[in-house]
């Protein structure tokens, strides 16, 4: 077993690798294997596991990567994660994709896939459409032909056929990476000094650029040294992060807000990879029913996916109470309407729930953290004063 | 600052007003009356359904563009802000929300019942999600009706995707409109109603096409905001529209007779210097002075995309009062902004072509994702493919701190330059 140095080292350069080497050369391997880039914030990737495939989470260039060409596209008043992704589209970094998925978070990233269709980027292109109703004959019926169309562009390219028994398997894969992602939430929770918040997003994140396969390999290995005490436990506050679901913070402000006192126990940032509350039913006569039916049932609250008669504001303060935490930090992208729109909402609920929040704004590749860590550093003082 | 002076008005400009009043008239008495209130979006409206339960439409956006015509958006966008709206975000919906907070006086200075329904005929756009998610919340109890138009995705409209609106359509939103009106739903009547719908959109197309004569009798962008499209949202599917439209298009075909250029509130254009295609919406706060930029310099809109967010009529689509609900479905798919890239970079395209237009002129919205984000990729296929000198401004639909007037003069101002400079070229080289 790798060290747990080892392990980061690894799965932080596996997160931000956008080159997204490690992928290519999975699908070099193996003739008929395909990638398929896919936008935050959830796809079913069971789907392009049972065929022959690797879904690729495309997070944006972060603050990685110099943005000229996708700035040209871009006025100043939209948001910086799809100008980072057309650099990308533009540069080498997603050659060898076959296809794109761009799913239904926002307009910025609907129009974006029109962009790629006129540039002709990948051999698909495919908008992904969350039902907004969730009666499975009705809202179901229609995510289901949704499925159907990516299973016909993978076909397509590599003539994969889709079988129960191949997606029962993609399944079991998936179900067991989020369950051993959600153990690591639920350790940190307890111990958060044992894995900082910015090791921890390195270990999901890595996940979008490697096979279930080898990032369960990792999750298994990071829990059993996790399982032991590591590190030193500070006086410091416990908080949730919201609003970070798509175009992601830098990792300069995740550190900032640890660094200023704040353990972060739960958050949004891979929201995808954390999708469902419980298992996709596994070994079942009808797979892609069961996707189907754990979108409609088993989703954790996001800004997508309308919330009529469950309120994400009331799912909010209960996360914050699972994870006993001490307040909420709204952290969003600038322009990110989804967002920002739900803010005072959620806002309220919090209020009404005694919850203590802040709020700022960030783009992926701000580099100054200094105003951030000053306004956490306060945050963390105020409420441990009042405690 | 441009001085502005008083508008003069055509007779459909005055029928018009006249309806809009009655609309909002009506409104107001609601409560008194026990008409039911739905709040619903322009872009995929169910008008006719909403009618034929004889209850009153709301529209928030058309609510927010008029308090930006009435410099009330200012003060409306503030209150939104206070509650922790943020400054990026689309300034409709802060805008609607701040009206709300400050007593929900409408355009017309009457206040607006509250909903008895919300339907949230979600199409082209996300951010109405968010902003019925809102409404909720300040409404509580107030039933909501979902309908979840999918995107054309692949630049087509499918038989799964008409599918999944009508399931949704008689399965959610037609047994709610019974509960809340207490009526049952009348197949006949919204069947006829489509029969009025297609006259009207029939004549809606011949006068936004009646631009392809020079010079042109209209401006399909200004005007076309202003008084040619209104009445087709709160009206779809009665006499009166199909009235409205009538006259309309006879005040145009005598326009086309007499040669006669488009009316402006200034009067008539005298002369028709440049032909121009429009993306995006307006700036509504400055509405008279951004328009008096362009007729002061000669220049007609002669087709504009912000016209079709109701319904892209021109590609053929009609209400059909055989298969209603059907119908309704691809109506709400086939708005513009719920069209992919590639088709609203063809449909453009085409504009410039058909309507023989000399540039292509894109207002960007500061916030508004939906028409804004790809826009200058647009941009950049139309110079392409149209060959045409291209033209970007920025404004804001109802935020005045996003409208800059002398920014956009100076920028027009050298666009039409260059147009005059290479409508001299091409005369030069016609002669050689
Ligand atoms: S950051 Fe927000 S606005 Fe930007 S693409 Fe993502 S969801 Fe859309
Ligand atoms: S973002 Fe644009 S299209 Fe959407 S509600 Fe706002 S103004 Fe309308």
């Amino acid at each position: 077993m790798r060290s747990l140095d080892e392990i980061l080292s690894y799965t932080k350069d596996l997160a931000f690798d956008l080159n997204f080497k490690e992928a290519k050369k999975w699908k070099a391997e193996n003739k008929g294997r395909v990638l398929v880039g896919y936008l935050p914030i959830y796809f079913p990737r069971e789907i392009v596991h049972a065929m022959d495939g690797l879904g690729v989470g495309i997070m944006g260039a972060g603050d990685r990567k110099q943005i000229i060409k996708g700035d040209a596209y871009y006025q100043s008043y939209i948001c910086h994660l799809p100008r980072g992704i057309m650099e990308m589209a533009l540069d080498p970094n997603l050659e060898d994709f076959d296809g794109f998925i761009f799913p239904a978070i926002c307009d910025c990233v609907r129009n974006l896939s029109g962009m790629f269709k006129l540039i002709k980027k990948g051999k698909f292109q495919r908008y992904f459409d969350y039902p907004q109703n969730f009666d499975a004959f009705i809202g179901g019926e229609f995510y289901r032909q949704e499925l159907y169309k990516i299973i016909e562009d993978i076909k397509k390219i590599n003539g994969a056929n889709l079988t129960d028994q191949k997606l029962n398997i993609a399944i079991t894969l998936y179900n067991k990476n989020r369950r051993m992602i959600e153990e690591i939430y639920n350790i940190r929770q307890q111990y958060p000094w044992r894995l900082s918040a910015v090791e921890t997003y390195h270990i999901v994140r890595a996940g979008l650029s490697t096979t279930v396969e080898n990032h369960n390999h990792i999750l298994e290995e990071v829990l059993v040294h996790i399982n032991e005490e590591r590190g030193e436990p500070m006086d410091n506050i416990r908080v949730v992060i919201s609003g970070s679901f798509c175009e992601q913070p830098p990792i300069g402000l995740i550190k900032s807000i640890e660094m200023a006192g704040c353990y972060i126990v739960d958050d949004d940032f891979i929201l995808g990879s954390r999708w469902f509350e419980s298992d996709v039913d596994e070994n079942t006569e009808d797979p892609l029913g069961a996707l189907v039916e754990a979108f409609l049932t088993k989703s954790t609250f996001a800004s997508c996916v309308s919330d009529l008669g469950n309120p994400k504001g009331k799912r909010l303060v209960e996360l914050v109470k699972r994870r006993n935490a001490d307040g909420v930090i709204f952290s969003a992208a600038s322009f990110c309407d989804p967002a920002l729109l739900d803010r005072p909402e959620l806002q309220k609920e919090c209020e009404a729930a005694g919850i203590p929040h802040i709020n700022f704004q960030y783009h992926e590749n701000t580099g100054q953290f200094k105003v951030i860590k000053e306004q956490a550093g306060t945050f963390s003082d105020s409420i441990k004063l009042w405690a | 600052m441009a001085e502005i002076k008083e508008a003069i008005k055509e007779n459909s400009m005055v029928i018009q007003k006249d309806m809009l009043a009655g609309l909002f008239k009506e409104l107001s008495t609601a409560q008194e009356t026990g008409k039911k209130v739905v709040y619903t979006f322009v872009p995929g409206n169910l008008t006719e359904l909403i009618l034929s339960f004889d209850m009153l439409p709301v529209y928030p956006e058309i609510n927010a563009l008029q308090s930006g015509m009435r410099k009330k958006s200012a003060a409306y966008i503030r209150e939104a802000e206070k509650i922790g709206f943020s400054e990026d975000v689309c300034t409709y919906v802060k805008c609607d929300i701040g009206m709300m907070l400050t007593g929900n006086i409408g355009p017309t200075g009457e206040k607006l019942p509250p909903p008895d329904l919300l339907l949230l005929s979600y199409t082209g756009c996300f951010t109405f999600l968010k902003w019925f998610e809102n409404l909720e919340k300040l409404y509580p109890g107030v039933p909501v009706a979902m309908l979840h138009t999918p995107y054309q995705e692949d630049g087509k409209i499918t038989s799964d995707q008409i599918e999944y609106m009508v399931k949704q359509l008689k399965d959610d939103v037609i047994p709610k409109m019974e509960k809340v009106s207490g009526k049952k739903f009348d197949m006949k009547r919204l069947s006829k109603m489509m029969e009025n719908s297609a006259k009207a959109e029939d004549l809606l197309v011949k006068v936004l096409e009646s631009a392809k004569h020079k010079p042109s009798p209209i401006d399909a962008y200004f005007a076309g905001v202003y008084y040619i499209g209104p009445i087709f949202t709160a009206f779809r599917g009665t006499e009166a529209a199909v009235n409205y439209y009538t006259e309309l298009y006879n005040e145009v075909q005598e326009r086309i007779r007499l040669g006669l250029g488009p009316i402006t509130p200034e009067g008539e254009l005298k002369e028709e210097k440049f032909r121009l295609v429009v993306e995006g919406p307006p700036n509504w706060t400055n509405f008279r002075e951004f328009w008096k930029i362009f007729y002061d310099m000669g220049a007609v809109i002669v087709a504009s995309s912000y016209t079709k967010v109701g319904g892209v009529y021109d590609l053929g689509f009609r209400h059909d009062p055989d298969e209603p609900l059907e119908s309704l479905a691809k109506y709400c798919m086939g708005c513009y902004t719920n069209m992919n890239l590639p088709q609203r970079v063809n449909l453009l395209a085409d504009y410039v072509k058909e309507y023989q237009a000399d540039g292509f002129l894109i207002n960007s919205i500061k916030s508004c994702n939906s028409f804004s984000a790809g826009q200058l990729m647009i941009m950049r296929e139309i110079e392409q493919r149209a060959q045409v000198p291209v033209g970007f401004i920025e404004s804001d639909l109802v935020d005045p701190r996003y409208f800059s007037y002398a920014n956009i003069k100076n920028r027009l101002e050298s666009y039409f330059q260059m147009l005059g400079q290479r409508k001299v070229i091409m005369a030069q080289e016609a002669t050689i």
